[in-house]
């Protein structure tokens, strides 16, 4: 069977930059050809690609899963494409500013036929850096799309003050210090940046480190050293940093990353880790985790997307490499203490 | 398991592209493709025509004696068996999702929640569904329509003033179908189940229990059997009795280790072509299962049979995959 077909999805908040961004991507001399998944057509000037509207229903499925929705219109349409296979590379699907990326994301992994065809390669979400901070007070819908990013464009950082700037990035890093954050102007960042990210592939998996440390250039030698933390939630609200980089706490939404450093019983861990998405999984975003299972030479991987979690054991624990198991989870009110107690009474 | 084989009785076709539909224009076979083109196979040789330019032909079927195409170009077009092509409908790029058409050449298209009617007399009737459509069927009598969407099913009345009758159902529903004598609607639906009502009365059934999506329904002649894809085998229910499959186990028949991905009822027998993911087809005799062997790729890939049909007068079988492979079957 030919490859998987690779799928990018673009959100953003109205006025952010998602057509810039998408338009930039067209441009480019890459020589692929893409298969464009809009919702309105006229903004994108493009004669080799293939552009389709899309309408954005969404289903919920049938399957006991409260939170389990799909995009049907998404499944018709990929249905549609795998028709001209071979006639393009790649597919980019841009959401509208008030879509909620889960039901999008989720398509590629509760349909079975979509699944066969495509995958889902990484949630890229632009911010505007002027307007987002207001945004995540008053607009849940820009809250979702950063808590859902892989990968952050923070546009028109040519309109704000360095002072703006680094408030919003602390905002967004309050909410999500795992995505890839770009700062940028007119969108402007290279496509690697953007496409092939493989953020959905439990084998490049490879970390699950914070990002909190790629700040500005003269930021660098601010040492905030999470790795040291011990079952602990990885960010805090620091005042008066020294370094005046801002650490906020989300009131709704925010993630917790926690560690044991030595294995976890997987008779304990699994159990509670299905238990625990499968009842909170309403206000769990995202899950991802590395995790050392007693007895077992290979690191088992994980990802989820709300109730949905897919994990597999990947490669081998490399001799330098401390056996230590992380999981984080980004999600709204999520009940850090209770998730930690459970999580800790899993180590073996 | 196939101990007897037809393959010799096959006469393969390369045509190239995906086969979204087979249909027989009087005793032409023809196959709508992929990259837009139709594939006419006369007793001269093999035409192609390229209806759908720089476009792909999503549905296709027959009605009359014209090959219905709609395209993600927005085009519905019909062809004759002499390749002469008529545009019945452009719109600007929105794709045809579904399409249905009957013996009168009356066709019914969709596009997004937009169902459009043509009747032979090229009278244009519209209906707007409450979601996106994915299937349409006329009823066996009578100017009905089926259309299934989200929740449900409508039935769509496009020359009378009665108001459209639903039939709701929770969940997303793909293809619709009516039984022959014209008492069940059946749809197939996301959640790799079937539904069906009867309709004198809107009784609903649950049909469950498929690892996959059911994309493939077909009647028996007599309408007593309905075979359906989505398994590992042709699952088969019963619909002879007034309360059609409720209370019955399906038959089953064609078990493999590969999902079938296509299956049609021969005409006039009891006996069902079926196609599998992996290209093979056999043909299977319901009361004992018994198989012919009529398709066996030389080698293992994963090629879903996308279009499989019987001439009317059940002498030829047309078949298609969705990687381009395409032939013939004359029945000895």
């Amino acid at each position: 069977m030919a490859d998987k077909i690779p799928v990018t999805v673009l959100t953003g908040y109205l006025g952010a930059g998602k057509t810039t961004l998408l338009n930039r991507i067209l441009s480019e001399p890459h020589g692929k050809k893409f298969a464009v998944i809009v919702n309105e057509f006229g903004e994108i000037g493009i004669d080799n690609d293939l552009v389709v509207g899309a309408d954005e229903e969404i289903f919920e499925m049938n399957n006991g899963c409260i939170c389990c929705t799909v995009r049907g219109d998404l499944i018709r349409i990929i249905e549609g494409l795998m028709k001209r296979k071979g006639k393009f590379d790649a597919i980019i699907i841009e959401t509208t500013g008030l879509a909620d990326p889960a039901p999008v994301a989720q398509t590629f992994f509760v349909d079975a036929d979509v699944e066969e065809a495509a995958r889902l390669d990484a949630v890229v979400t632009v911010a505007d850096a002027k307007w987002l901070s207001q945004r995540l007070k008053d607009a849940p819908e820009a809250k979702n799309q950063v808590a859902f990013a892989d990968v952050i464009l923070l546009n028109k950082t040519d309109l704000v003050s360095s002072e703006e700037l680094r408030e919003v990035k602390a905002r967004i890093r309050a909410i999500n210090p795992y995505a890839k954050l770009h700062e940028t102007v007119n969108c402007s960042v290279p496509l690697d940046a953007v496409l092939s990210r493989n953020a959905f592939d439990l084998d490049r998996i490879l970390e699950i480190e914070p990002e909190f440390l790629e700040v500005e250039e003269d930021d660098h030698d601010q040492h905030h050293d999470h790795h040291a933390h011990h079952g602990h939630h990885d960010h805090h609200d620091h005042d008066g940093h020294k370094h005046g980089l801002k650490h906020y706490h989300d009131e709704e939404m925010q993630s917790v990353a926690l560690s044991i450093d030595g294995d976890v019983d997987p008779e304990k861990f699994l159990p509670w880790l299905n238990r625990y998405v499968q009842t909170e999984g309403p206000s769990i975003l995202r899950t991802k985790g590395i995790v050392a299972f007693k007895n077992e030479p290979k690191r088992f991987v994980f990802q989820g997307v709300h109730m949905i979690l897919e994990g597999d054991l990947q490669r081998d624990w490399k001799p330098d490499e401390p056996r230590r198991s992380r999981v984080v989870f980004i999600g709204r009110k999520l009940k850090e203490d209770e998730i930690r107690k459970e999580f800790l009474a899993c180590a073996a | 398991m196939a101990e007897t084989s037809l393959a010799a009785n096959v006469k393969p076709i390369a045509a190239g592209a995906h086969v979204s539909a087979a249909a027989f224009l009087g005793s032409v076979p023809v196959f709508a493709l992929g990259d837009g083109a139709v594939l006419l196979v006369d007793p001269q040789g093999e035409r192609r025509i390229a209806l759908h330019k720089d476009a792909a032909i999503l549905v296709a079927t027959r009605a009359g004696k014209r090959l219905i195409t709609g395209g993600d170009d927005g085009r519905v077009l019909a062809m004759d068996a002499e390749g002469s092509v008529e545009e019945l409908v452009h719109t600007d790029g929105a794709w045809i999702d579904a399409l249905a058409g009957r013996d009168d050449g009356s066709i019914a298209w969709s596009s997004g929640r937009q169902v459009s009617a043509r009747d032979p007399q090229g009278t244009i009737k519209h209906f707007s569904a409450p979601s996106s459509v994915r299937g349409l069927a006329y009823a066996p009598k009578g100017y009905r329509i089926a259309v299934a969407h989200y929740n449900g099913a409508t039935l769509w009345f496009p020359n009378a003033a009665a108001p459209p009758e639903v039939f709701a159902w929770k969940g997303a529903h793909l293809d619709v179908s009516f039984s022959p004598d014209g008492r069940f609607l059946v749809t197939s639906m996301q959640e790799n189940a079937l539904h069906g009502w009867r309709i004198a009365d809107k009784q609903d059934m649950r049909m469950s229990g498929y690892p996959a999506k059911t994309r493939s329904l077909s009647w028996s002649g007599d309408g007593h059997w309905l075979a359906t894809s989505g398994a590992e085998a042709c699952i088969v229910w019963p619909f002879k009795d007034k309360d059609g499959p409720m209370k019955k186990a399906p038959g089953e028949c064609g078990a493999r280790r590969v999902k079938v991905s296509r299956v049609a009822f021969h005409p006039k027998a009891l006996v069902i072509a079926i196609g599998y993911e992996d290209g093979w087809i056999l043909l299977c005799r319901l009361a004992d299962a018994a198989a012919l062997l009529v398709r066996k790729p030389a080698n293992e890939a994963h090629d879903p049979v996308s279009a499989l049909l019987w001439q009317d007068d059940g002498r030829r079988l047309l078949f298609g995959t969705s990687e381009g492979n395409a032939g013939v079957l004359v029945m000895p």
